[in-house]
């Protein structure tokens, strides 16, 4: 393995499930991401930090007493604009601005610098809330987020203002959701438990792993008699992609957060369906040196049936990341 | 994404009037409730909680749901434009209803609907259980 600067850190949406049912809490997330050894903290204030947007100095106080007790750091945090706030009109582009500027002071008092703009976010308002961010130090990226992709029309408008503004303050967080190589089978174990029909099941995952046209597979999977089960399995196989991780070599000025997705980490240490052996050397090569910011989605999946065990998966993937990224002591 | 985790099963029972009615004068139930959501949100964005009890619909204008401490019609939530209901976030959901509910187990249903501005379709859940009404 080639020298690199990659870190590794955890959102805290991997630990929705166990923050939902009050397991978790913030300062329980942090000494679980600290005794896995990810030291890099990505938060969703939206999601874990109450009275939001109203935050209080004291939390704030607090926030970074935990950072010095767990020796963990500040990295990124996860905006949302509620673009649909108000019945029957959408926010106007200086409203959506205004949301935004209100996130970048709260990740400044965070102490991030990497802030998540959500894939609905559109390139006029980054556009207008460049300079805020440029002033605060921060940089605000454009999760590529699946179904898109480096030359879906959607990202090339933002990819447009990106070239135009040359501004530090942004770019890209790539979700590693746009690397599902295999369809996630929690997914398809989850559809037959609710009693999903198998050649129905079979066929949306053949057409997956064959990297086939998903396009009319909700319809095809209605017409040959699919209900809610099968056709809803159906519209999941269109929201995951696969793409040869190398479409991130052309934009890797524009990358500084990544946001490493996962399903499930099998007990025999890979992810089932993200190929990380092929995406990290490849940030290797690209000279990238943010984070590796585990974000785990498994638990919607097995909820019903299983016992969620976020930090168990967070703990195996970032085992695989160390092994990855030729750190691990025991092979290093 | 959290379906079943919006009927919280204990915390069903019958309410009393507060403040100036007779003692033990039954004017309806409540229950707690959770958003089927991965992060809190405005209530100006939750557009419709339908609550079904044994099978019949409760109108919406006999519903209250308070979220830490602050209690808002239901009819009226899409004008709420200054709070949240956070993640988690057991909320109490009132039924005005003289007289409550028989004791005994009921089956409740819960669905929700929310507006989540990147989703296209309308996002939000449903829960159905049998609870247990308990005394106060």
């Amino acid at each position: 393995m080639a020298v690199h600067a990659i870190k590794r850190g955890v959102s805290f949406y991997s630990f929705q499930e166990e923050y939902f049912l009050g397991q978790l809490d913030i300062e329980g997330c942090i000494k679980a991401s600290a005794d896995i050894g990810a030291l890099g903290i990505e938060i969703i204030p939206e999601q874990m930090m109450r009275g939001y947007p109203n935050i209080t100095d004291d939390f704030y106080r607090q926030w970074h007493s935990w950072m010095d007790t767990y020796g963990t750091t500040p990295v990124a945090s996860d905006l949302f604009i509620d673009t649909k706030k108000f019945p029957g009109r959408w926010l106007t582009v200086d409203e959506q601005v205004e949301s935004v500027h209100r996130d970048l002071e709260i990740a400044h008092r965070l102490g991030v610098t990497e802030i998540r703009a959500i894939i609905n976010t559109p390139p006029e308002v980054m556009e207008g809330a460049a300079p805020r961010a440029e002033e605060l130090g921060l940089r605000l990226l454009l999760e590529v987020h699946a179904p898109f992709h480096y030359e879906h029309p959607w990202i090339l408008r933002h990819l447009e203002v990106m070239h135009r503004l040359q501004s530090p303050a942004l770019g890209f967080m790539p979700d590693m959701g746009t690397y599902v190589e295999r369809f996630p089978r929690v997914v398809t174990d989850h559809a037959r438990r609710e009693g999903g029909r198998e050649d129905l099941l079979d066929l949306i995952v053949q057409t997956y792993d064959a990297h086939g046209d998903v396009h009319g597979l909700m319809d095809t999977v209605y017409y040959m008699g699919g209900g809610p089960i099968e056709t809803g399995m159906a519209r999941q196989a269109t929201h995951y992609t696969w793409n040869d991780p190398r479409n991130m070599l052309d934009h890797m000025p524009y990358i500084h957060h990544i946001q490493a997705k996962f399903y499930e980490m099998t007990d025999d240490g890979v992810e089932y369906s993200i190929p990380y052996d092929k995406i990290i050397p490849v940030l290797v090569e690209g000279g990238y040196t943010g984070y590796l910011s585990s974000e785990y989605e498994g638990n919607r999946h097995i909820q019903d049936a299983f016992e969620v065990d976020s930090v168990e998966q967070v703990r195996r993937q970032h085992a695989m990341f160390q092994r990855l990224l030729g750190t691990d002591t025991a092979t290093a | 994404m959290f379906d079943k985790y919006i009927i919280v099963t204990d915390g069903f029972r019958n309410t009393t009037a507060d403040g100036a009615g007779p003692e033990n004068t039954v004017d309806g139930y409540e229950l707690g409730i959770r958003l089927p959501y991965y992060r809190g949100l405005g209530l100006s964005m939750v557009e419709a909680i339908d609550l079904t009890v044994d099978g019949t619909p409760v109108p919406a204008e006999a519903l209250t749901l308070t979220v830490h401490g602050n209690s808002y019609a239901v009819a009226q939530l899409s004008t709420v434009f200054d709070d949240r209901w956070e993640m988690g976030e057991i909320a109490t959901l009132r039924v005005a209803q003289p007289g409550g509910l028989p004791g005994g187990t009921h089956e409740v249903s819960v669905a929700q609907r929310l507006r989540i501005s990147y989703m296209p379709v309308p996002g939000g859940g449903k829960d159905s259980k049998v609870l247990q009404l308990v005394d106060r």
